[in-house]
């Protein structure tokens, strides 16, 4: 009781007297940034999830053969989440004398119950948002559908045995897909409507959905409880089984704003440390005096905890506050950037507050005020007396350990957790190296210049490990700084270069053989782009190794449902733009050897090595082939991709149909109506709106990283802070004695300057190599980007260090040398 | 406003040893910190080598320290993260001298530290540091040394090698020596005591220093 409350007395003068002020903000600023970062994420994120959610029109998707159980709706509708109905058949649709296969979609009200509809008045008019569906005896028909009829809104159209008129142009649904079964033109009617068509009959092909949404939390919980219900013949999907481009992009945001708070932890702790050691160093009295007034060593100790914890629990109080304020300030100011409102922030960052506090100070403050407790008594009496010196190898650790628990806390993801730490500590053992090798050979400039210059570089050379900690510490910081600005910008480029603008944005399939020269002929007549032409086989996987894949037990739920589907198979002579091969050989042109190569991920799910046997059903016929290979496939390029892909051998004599993906501008339109009419069996798909979709969550994932910037930015600004605190201490005697014994204010000052413009140069170019070699590594090992060198960066790490510390260090010093010495003296 | 010093007058010959002595707060170190121009008197006069102080600016009188005063303090006041030579050598680089280290090594040699030139002063006993500190001032070859309570943190035998050293240097460069100390006897040692009490100079005692010199 007695320790507590001094422990808070003490605490509270320190506070008052200026001793806690840069170790107490440098802690706020860090649990302000990451908690900001983690509210703010938190919603960002989940803004990207329910972007994603969109492409499922819900946050679960019930999908079956079978009209779906009420009890399951009655389920959902009573844990509170919204549900709507949706049946999807194939069927004729006839519009006078002409007619054509559409995919007919009947949705109940609140369909999609995540993203919105676009339609249009009239063909090619521009689209709006809409939260209706079609009225009962209205229909609303894709462009495809309507091109392929002839007609336009107003039309009058039949199905089954009701007619419907088409009062709107389908210009997009969130949900729509660019697989086989989505394939066909959609007709949009109301769910009511249905039964007038009299389509659902014994033996009709008809696909049941049941949409679910709602919170997080109860989504979390019912998809459980409904799977255990779930079955055979019943299938539910979440976001996380949405398309692999989308995947992708979710997955690389996440890691985007993660990298991004990442770095302000590692600022955050570098600046408790500073002001920690800064405050054990000057504090080493007191200690010293309270043990002779009687304190025990366990007392002092506990006394240091308690203000830890004290310490610990007010700086997260007030750094979550302020997060959470900051938070809804960027919010606010992001909310002209996001179409849609912000989700609301969950609680999870308030322990993630707390647990900051706790684990920074624990690892970066906490050796140091052990080791202040460590003063002798003697002290007291001898001045020059301190505690043992600390094992900085020991505290390091403390601190390396508290920022991986931490990080991994965080991140969740250990590949990156250790490829971030493996950065730093290799960063800073060669920071450290090189520090040292820059430090001594400024030594051979220091007779170059005048006075101030020699007495600036004599005494970086003669702090020589003081001189290398300030470089390295400096150098990471800017490191960091440069790493969330250039190269963050750098990756940012390169990764939405990797999506161009003129990606394909039409998808065609179901292209006879016949009809390859005569659409490669009209494309160049219309002078656009002419694509390459993949052929298609449809597939059913029926062994691995002569064993019958019903058989197989699958580890990898995935690759269960991989097999049991029907595959989309392409074969050439040549490994197709965009694809790696990552093991195994590519075969020979012209091979008669029946190989084939399995894209890396889909090899894995489905268990698959180098040399086992596939088999597969080709329309009634089994054919084999031996894995040759693997290789990774860049889905987000949009081009036709394939899982497996065949030698020629293999397939070439079995019916294919060719598939092709080529670029249209929005003044194609016409065109593109155009061919589909001339070739109206051929499906074209038209993947903008899926495009948009994607380039629209890259969007919001680079957003949320430059604002999480700045948070980063405050906490590069208190390191810089603690690091020229820390030494202003040494700098005053030292401006004192050097005065004392003669030296001119100009002169003091203008020998610190060149220290600090050294230190801050050789932290720069360090900070330069620092942070290429980690965009090297982040560019290739963790985004899979090409890395691309950028000279912007050399010069951007000396001139920012110059810059920084050189004016830092002079704003700190001019304090210093306006002192009288005298002054400066008698307060040592 | 507090008056600390007050109707001081005080001239100190050249080559002369004077002790200030007095009761803590009695003004002993202001009044040394005046005589070095490390402070300015509110009003009054300072006079130091035939240049009045208290017409000098900051820089001026910093200017002034360099050519003409070497200071030792009691807490030594040597810069921690240079090594003893390199705490001698500040001086001398401050002057630009042409042979720093020489000169340094020659004035640690004479203060008997010859061979913990290379030591940091965490390595040194508290009276080898004030033997750096001496060297440090005398290294300049300074016309008047200022010692403010130079064996104050030190154990009477080595105060008194410190003290041998002093006095001897003196003698050697003809230097003069205004010393603060709190011991009579170290005092007593100089030519004249110059008594504090309050902001004032009362008496001055008698000394001893026709029998040291």
């Amino acid at each position: 009781m007695k320790a507590l409350a001094l422990a808070w007395r003490l605490l509270i003068r320190d506070w008052k007297s200026g001793e806690l002020t840069v170790l107490g903000i440098a802690l706020v600023i860090a649990v302000t940034s990451l908690t900001a970062v983690a509210f703010l994420t938190d919603r960002v994120g989940h803004a990207v999830e329910l972007r994603a959610a969109e492409s499922l029109a819900a946050d679960l998707r019930l999908g079956s053969s079978q009209p779906i159980p009420a009890e399951y709706i009655d389920m959902a509708e009573r844990a509170g989440l919204k549900t709507a109905s949706m049946i999807v058949m194939p069927s004729v649709v006839f519009e006078d004398e002409r007619s054509t296969l559409s995919a007919v979609s009947a949705v109940s009200g609140g369909y999609p119950l995540r993203g919105k509809l676009k339609t249009a008045d009239q063909l090619l008019a521009p689209a709006t948002e809409t939260s209706d569906i079609p009225a009962r005896g209205e229909a609303w028909a894709s462009t495809r559908l309507l091109a392929r009829l002839g007609a336009d809104t107003g039309s009058v159209i039949r199905v089954g045995k009701a007619e419907f008129r088409i009062t709107k142009v389908l210009d997009f649904r969130p949900d729509q897909g660019w697989r086989f079964v989505d394939l066909a033109p959609t007709l949009l009617i109301n769910m009511a409507d249905l039964e007038s068509t009299t389509l659902i009959q014994p033996g009709s092909r008809v696909s049941y959905r049941n949409l679910f949404a709602g919170p997080r939390e109860i989504i979390a919980s019912f998809k459980p409880e409904l799977e255990a219900l779930l079955s055979a013949g019943e299938q539910l999907r979440d976001i996380v089984d949405t398309d692999p481009q989308m995947r992708s992009a979710t997955e690389r945001s996440g890691r985007f704003l993660n990298l991004a708070s990442l770095v302000s932890v590692l600022l955050a702790a570098v600046a408790v440390a500073m002001a920690a050691r800064r405050y054990a160093i000057r504090h080493r009295d007191r200690i010293a005096l309270l043990k002779c007034l009687g304190s025990q060593q366990r007392f002092i100790l506990r006394l240091n905890l308690l203000q830890l914890l004290m310490l610990t629990i007010v700086g997260a109080a007030i750094g979550i506050m302020l997060g959470f304020i900051a938070q809804q300030g960027l919010a606010w100011i992001a909310s002209e950037l996001i179409a849609q409102d912000l989700p609301a922030a969950g609680a999870s960052p308030v322990l993630l507050g707390l647990m900051t506090a706790l684990f920074i100070l624990c690892g970066f403050a906490l050796p140091d005020l052990i080791q202040m407790g460590k003063t002798p008594v003697l002290r007291v009496l001898r001045h020059d007396v301190g505690p043992p010196p600390m094992r900085y190898g020991l505290s390091y650790i403390a601190g390396a350990v508290a920022v991986l628990a931490l990080l991994q806390w965080m991140v969740r993801d250990i590949k990156l957790v250790l490829g971030i730490a493996a950065g730093t500590v290799g960063s800073f053992a060669i920071l450290g190296l090189a520090g040292w090798l820059l430090v001594k050979a400024t030594g051979r400039f220091r007779g170059m210049a005048g006075v101030a210059w020699r007495y600036g570089l004599a005494n970086l050379n003669r702090r020589g490990r003081e001189s290398v900690i300030q470089v390295v510490a400096f150098g990471l910081g800017l490191m960091v700084l440069m790493l969330l600005t250039l190269v963050r910008n750098d990756l940012m480029e390169t990764w939405r270069d990797s999506l161009p603008s003129d990606a394909p944005n039409q998808f065609m399939i179901n292209i006879q053989p016949h009809e390859v020269p005569e659409m490669q002929k009209y494309l160049a007549s219309q002078n656009m782009q002419v694509p390459e032409f993949a052929p298609l086989v449809r597939a059913r996987m029926t062994t691995i190794n002569g064993q019958d894949v019903s058989q197989i037990t699958f580890e990898d739920p995935q690759g269960e449902r991989w097999a049991k589907r029907e595959s989309n198979l392409s074969f050439g002579d040549n490994i197709q733009t965009g694809n790696k091969l990552t093991e195994g050989q590519w075969w020979e042109a012209g091979t008669e050897n029946y190989e084939v190569s399995v894209e890396v991920n889909f090899g894995q799910e489905l268990g698959i090595n180098i040399g086992d046997e596939l088999g597969f059903d080709i329309a009634g016929e089994p054919v084999s082939a031996k894995v040759t290979s693997f290789r990774t496939v860049e889905w987000d390029t949009f081009k036709p991709n394939f899982f497996m892909f065949f030698s020629a051998a293999t397939l070439k004599d079995y019916p294919a149909s060719y598939i092709t993906a080529l670029y249209a501008d929005a003044d194609d339109d016409r065109k593109v109506l155009e061919l589909m009419r001339q070739f109206p069996s051929v499906t074209v798909i038209d993947l903008e709106s899926s495009l948009a979709q994607v380039r629209d969550v890259m969007d919001k994932a680079s957003m949320a990283v430059q604002t999480v910037f700045l948070f980063t930015l405050f906490a590069g600004l208190a390191v810089l802070w603690a690091a020229v605190q820390s030494s202003l201490d040494e700098r005053s005697f030292e401006s004192a004695i050097l005065r004392t014994l003669g030296a001119s204010r100009a002169r003091v000052l203008a020998g610190v300057v060149v220290e600090f413009l050294a230190i801050g140069f050789l932290a720069g170019l360090l900070a330069s190599i620092g942070a290429s070699l980690a965009a090297w590594h982040l560019a290739v090992n963790v985004y899979e980007l090409e890395y691309q060198f950028s000279p912007m960066l050399w010069l951007t790490g000396p001139m920012l260090g110059m810059l920084f510390v050189g004016s830092s260090g002079l704003l700190a010093t001019w304090r210093v040398v306006t002192h009288s010495p005298l002054s400066v003296l008698r307060g040592i | 406003m507090l008056t600390i010093l007050d109707q001081v007058s005080l001239q100190v010959s050249h080559g002369e040893r004077i002790a200030i002595i007095g009761a803590s707060g009695a003004g002993k170190s202001t009044l040394l910190g005046l005589l070095a121009g490390l402070d300015l008197p509110t009003s009054g006069k300072v006079w130091l080598a035939g240049n009045e102080l208290t017409a000098l600016d900051e820089d001026g009188r910093a200017a002034l320290r360099a050519d003409e005063v070497g200071f030792v303090f009691q807490s030594f006041h040597l810069i921690p993260s240079l090594t003893a030579l390199e705490n001698v050598m500040l001086p001398l680089e401050l002057a630009n001298h042409d042979q720093p280290m020489e000169a340094a090594k020659t004035a640690l040699g004479s203060v008997g530290l010859a061979e913990r030139s290379g030591h940091y002063p965490r390595q040194l006993s508290g009276g080898e540091k004030q033997r750096v500190a001496i060297a440090r001032a005398y290294v300049v070859q300074p016309t008047v040394l200022f010692a403010d309570e130079p064996t104050g943190n030190l154990d009477q035998q080595t105060g008194e090698t410190v003290i041998e050293i002093l006095f001897r240097m003196n003698r050697e460069y003809g230097t003069t020596l205004v010393l603060v100390s709190h011991d009579l006897v170290l005092a007593k040692r100089c030519d004249r005591i110059i008594q504090m009490d309050v902001g004032r100079i009362r008496v001055t005692p008698q000394t001893d220093a026709g029998a040291d010199r």
